[in-house]
């Protein structure tokens, strides 16, 4: 239990200060930070060049100035970044990678470049059509472009073999989150929702290859203690992300257990690999083709709401709770199909909206205490 | 068609026998296909496909008020609110199919082009999940680079090949390629006729009722790629030369006293009430970033020019190009002021537009506001804020000629 909470310390630390954890890798290295704006930035062509890649996904703060780009109605994660930026939170940055897979974060892109001076941004398309030859051509070139822009950034080069190489340490990176995500089920009073979400998201301001070692030294900690007896209610996160944290914090108090999550901010990011065979780039372009069951990932069949049902399914959850990030287009198109076939099967589900600002903790508690409730009658 | 009819009436007939057109197509049997409405059309057409353009018919349904009931219904779906107001019009109109704008037949397969939004992506993959059928999907990456890069040119021109495939597997048919070539020459002279009857508001004062353009816009959205609508745009811009000529302005009532830009849709739901507004204080609208989205010109043995002319449409383009664009359309249409439409539905313009209205007003020293609205639904709009704001702006332009010098009355 020492070992474990030693660990939780660590990645709490990075979590609480992810500021600090980019001097002290520009300190100990002398090299560049990148951050990364959601989702699916290729980390490894960044991390190849012996820079540290680092996730920028807003946070809950007050919207002071950033109110001379975006109206009211935008995404709060979006609203939060500008603001962040225009206050000079990211000037540690070295430059920001933005990849535009919505029409918000298409004028995010264009903002930056026109109201950030200090940091500059390097933005990315993503192909709709992204298992047809030439999607696939089209977002090697696109990485291509980036890799060329970080080696002028740095001023090294950053081979192919460095990208292989980056490849390998982050796949291992994913394999271990995915199964972090699975043994955690067995510990639910140890690794509750908030520590699971706090686990998954130190992992944006690491290392990659140290995230990867305490997390599995988590592992066979945990897997050497008893499985933990949970009456909880179990229940599936679907969404952008699980944030703010007084969403989480509520899940101890009504018995809610994270059994599995297809957020954002979570699981999008680990649950499917870069796929072998061909360049580097291509590699991470054909990735992005096998990506499935993602608002942003042109489907139109629309498997996500099967790809839910099998995980409640598999996991024996009870429910599924819809976090749904406000203004985001993307996944409130997504929520009618999603409820529809939820209602088909059988399958109980919380509609909730979230904002990174909102101090909506009350309404929130309402709407938790609420599900619990009506679970727990079933 | 008889010599005598006007644009208007022309305009009237060819939509009600387009609309007309497309049921008794599905009647018949034939193939129906829903498009949004800068898609490259040229393929449907050389194929025949009846084309019908569901944007176009959520904006009619909202012109004549019948948005909220349909817009209550998706949202019962659970379509939130803050959903694209077209998108939600037409999930209503899915699930009802009736509306006061009349019937479009339901479609056996989409086009989708997302060089508009890519709202439309998920909108049409619902629809694609809803019926079950076939989505053709062109997609235009944003251009964060001033131009239309290469590499997009490729992947659009490879989309293009992938199109056809999927066309003639979805008929039978094989593709006809010099059927395309004919369409593609009509596409491009409609286009040019519209742009250039468009053009003609450039004169002082216009001859041209700005918020007619919104009227036309249908065509060129609905029959881009057939010969009538060259023979509206030719009409359009015949009748205004002939006021040209006589040195006519936009109304017989009463003077053109400003010049204004509307950038953004129209609010349909108030399209009466905010052009009698603009029209008493002698507001003309002469130019807007919109309908230009439309002008899209390529040579027909061109395809690279076609796929650059279809990503190359504003808000489909960087901040810069945006900027330039309306400095373009201040000076060449003689503006004096601008009236940024904030359209609650439109987030990839809302979210450049504060900083765009700031450039161009450093650019070009031309007083504009912005007002809140939408383009179907109610809801979102204010008439009192509007006219609060038209009267500022009415302040702001007046001052600005008074130190130019320029008589007002």
């Amino acid at each position: 239990m020492q070992a474990i909470a030693t660990i939780l310390r660590e990645m709490e630390g990075a979590v609480k200060d992810p500021g600090g954890a980019v001097r002290a890798f520009k300190q100990e290295t002398g090299r560049e930070v990148i951050g990364c704006l959601p989702i699916y930035v290729p980390e490894e062509i960044i991390y190849a060049g012996g820079m540290l890649p680092i996730g920028v996904w807003g946070g809950q703060t007050n919207i002071v100035q950033s109110g001379t780009y975006l109206p009211s109605f935008a995404c709060s994660i979006m609203r939060a970044i500008m603001e962040f930026a225009m206050r000079g939170v990211y000037n540690d940055l070295s430059a920001v990678v933005c990849p535009m897979h919505c029409d918000t974060l298409k004028c995010i892109g264009e903002n930056w470049k026109v109201g950030i001076s200090e940091v500059p941004c390097f933005c990315l398309v993503y192909p709709q059509n992204r298992k047809n030859p030439s999607g696939i051509s089209y977002l090697t070139t696109e990485f291509e472009h980036l890799r060329k822009k970080l080696e002028s950034l740095s001023g090294r080069t950053i081979t192919d073999e460095a990208i292989n190489q980056a490849i390998v340490i982050y796949n291992e990176h994913r394999k271990t989150i995915r199964e972090f995500t699975r043994v955690a089920r067995d510990y639910p009073l140890t690794i509750t929702a908030q520590k699971r979400h706090m686990v998954i998201k130190s992992g944006f301001f690491m290392d990659k290859a140290k995230h990867t070692l305490l997390v599995k030294s988590l592992i066979s900690e945990l897997k050497a203690l008893p499985a933990e007896k949970s009456s909880g209610i179990k229940v599936i996160l679907t969404g952008i992300m699980a944030e703010p944290d007084s969403f989480l914090e509520l899940f101890n108090q009504y018995n809610l257990v994270v059994v599995g999550d297809d957020l954002a901010h979570e699981s999008r990011q680990f649950r499917t690999d870069v796929p072998a065979g061909g360049t580097p780039l291509e590699r991470l372009a054909r990735r992005w083709a096998e990506v499935q069951g993602c608002s942003l990932a042109y489907d139109p069949e629309k498997r996500r709401s099967n790809m839910l049902i099998d995980m409640v399914r598999e996991t024996g959850a009870d429910g599924v709770i819809v976090t749904m990030m406000k203004f985001c287009e993307p996944e409130e198109f997504d929520y009618p199909i999603l409820k529809k076939e939820f209602e088909k099967a059988n399958i109980p589900h919380l509609y909730i909206e979230l904002e990174q600002q909102a101090d909506s903790a009350e309404q929130l508690r309402t709407r938790i205490q609420g599900f619990a409730e009506m679970m727990s009658t079933r | 068609m008889s010599e005598k009819m006007t644009s208007k009436q022309m305009l009237q007939k060819l939509l009600d026998d387009h609309y007309a057109g497309a049921l008794a197509a599905k009647e018949r049997g034939e193939l129906i296909a829903w498009s949004t409405s800068i898609a490259p059309q040229e393929f449907c057409e050389t194929m025949g496909i009846y084309t019908v353009y569901p944007e176009n018919h959520a904006a009619a349904i909202g012109a004549k008020k019948g948005s909220p009931e349909l817009i209550e219904v998706s949202e019962f779906q659970g379509y939130s609110i803050d959903i694209c107001s077209y998108a939600r019009v037409n999930m209503g109109y899915l699930e009802i199919q009736e509306s006061v704008a009349g019937k479009i037949p339901l479609p056996d397969l989409l086009i989708c082009c997302n060089n508009i939004c890519n709202t439309v992506i998920k909108w049409y993959e619902n629809i694609a999940c809803e019926l079950d059928i076939p989505l053709i999907m062109f997609d235009m990456p944003f251009n964060y680079d001033y131009e239309v890069n290469d590499h997009s040119v490729e992947y659009i021109k490879g989309q293009f090949q992938e199109a056809i495939h999927q066309l003639e597997q979805i008929t039978g048919r094989s593709f006809d390629y010099n059927r395309f070539r004919e369409v593609m020459e009509i596409s491009s002279e409609a286009a040019r006729w519209w742009k250039k009857a468009m053009a003609l508001a450039q004169a002082v004062p216009s001859p041209m009722n700005g918020f007619d353009i919104f009227n036309y816009m249908a065509l060129i959205v609905c029959m881009r790629g057939k010969q009538e609508s060259i023979d509206l745009f030719k009409l359009v811009a015949e009748e205004c030369e002939a006021k040209l000529a006589q040195g006519q302005g936009p109304w017989k009532d009463r003077p053109e006293e400003y010049r204004i830009m509307w950038d953004g849709i129209a609010c349909w739901t108030a399209l009466s009430t905010t052009y009698k507004f603009l029209k008493n204080q002698g507001i003309n609208m002469v130019g807007s970033t919109y309908p230009d989205s439309w002008s899209i010109i390529y040579d027909s043995h061109d395809l690279d020019g076609m796929a650059r002319a279809y990503s190359s449409n504003f808000v489909n383009r960087n901040l810069d190009f945006r900027v330039d664009n309306i400095c373009q359309i201040v000076n060449d249409f003689k503006v004096d002021g601008i009236i940024y439409h904030c359209n609650r539905s439109c987030k990839p313009q809302d979210f450049c537009q504060y900083e765009v209205q700031r450039q161009v007003g450093d650019r070009t020293g031309v007083p504009s506001v912005m007002f809140d609205g939408d383009q179907t639904d109610p809801r979102a709009f204010s008439q009192a804020q509007f006219e609060t704001r038209i009267q500022a702006l009415v302040e702001m332009m007046k001052t600005r000629k008074q130190q130019q010098g320029i008589g007002v009355k």
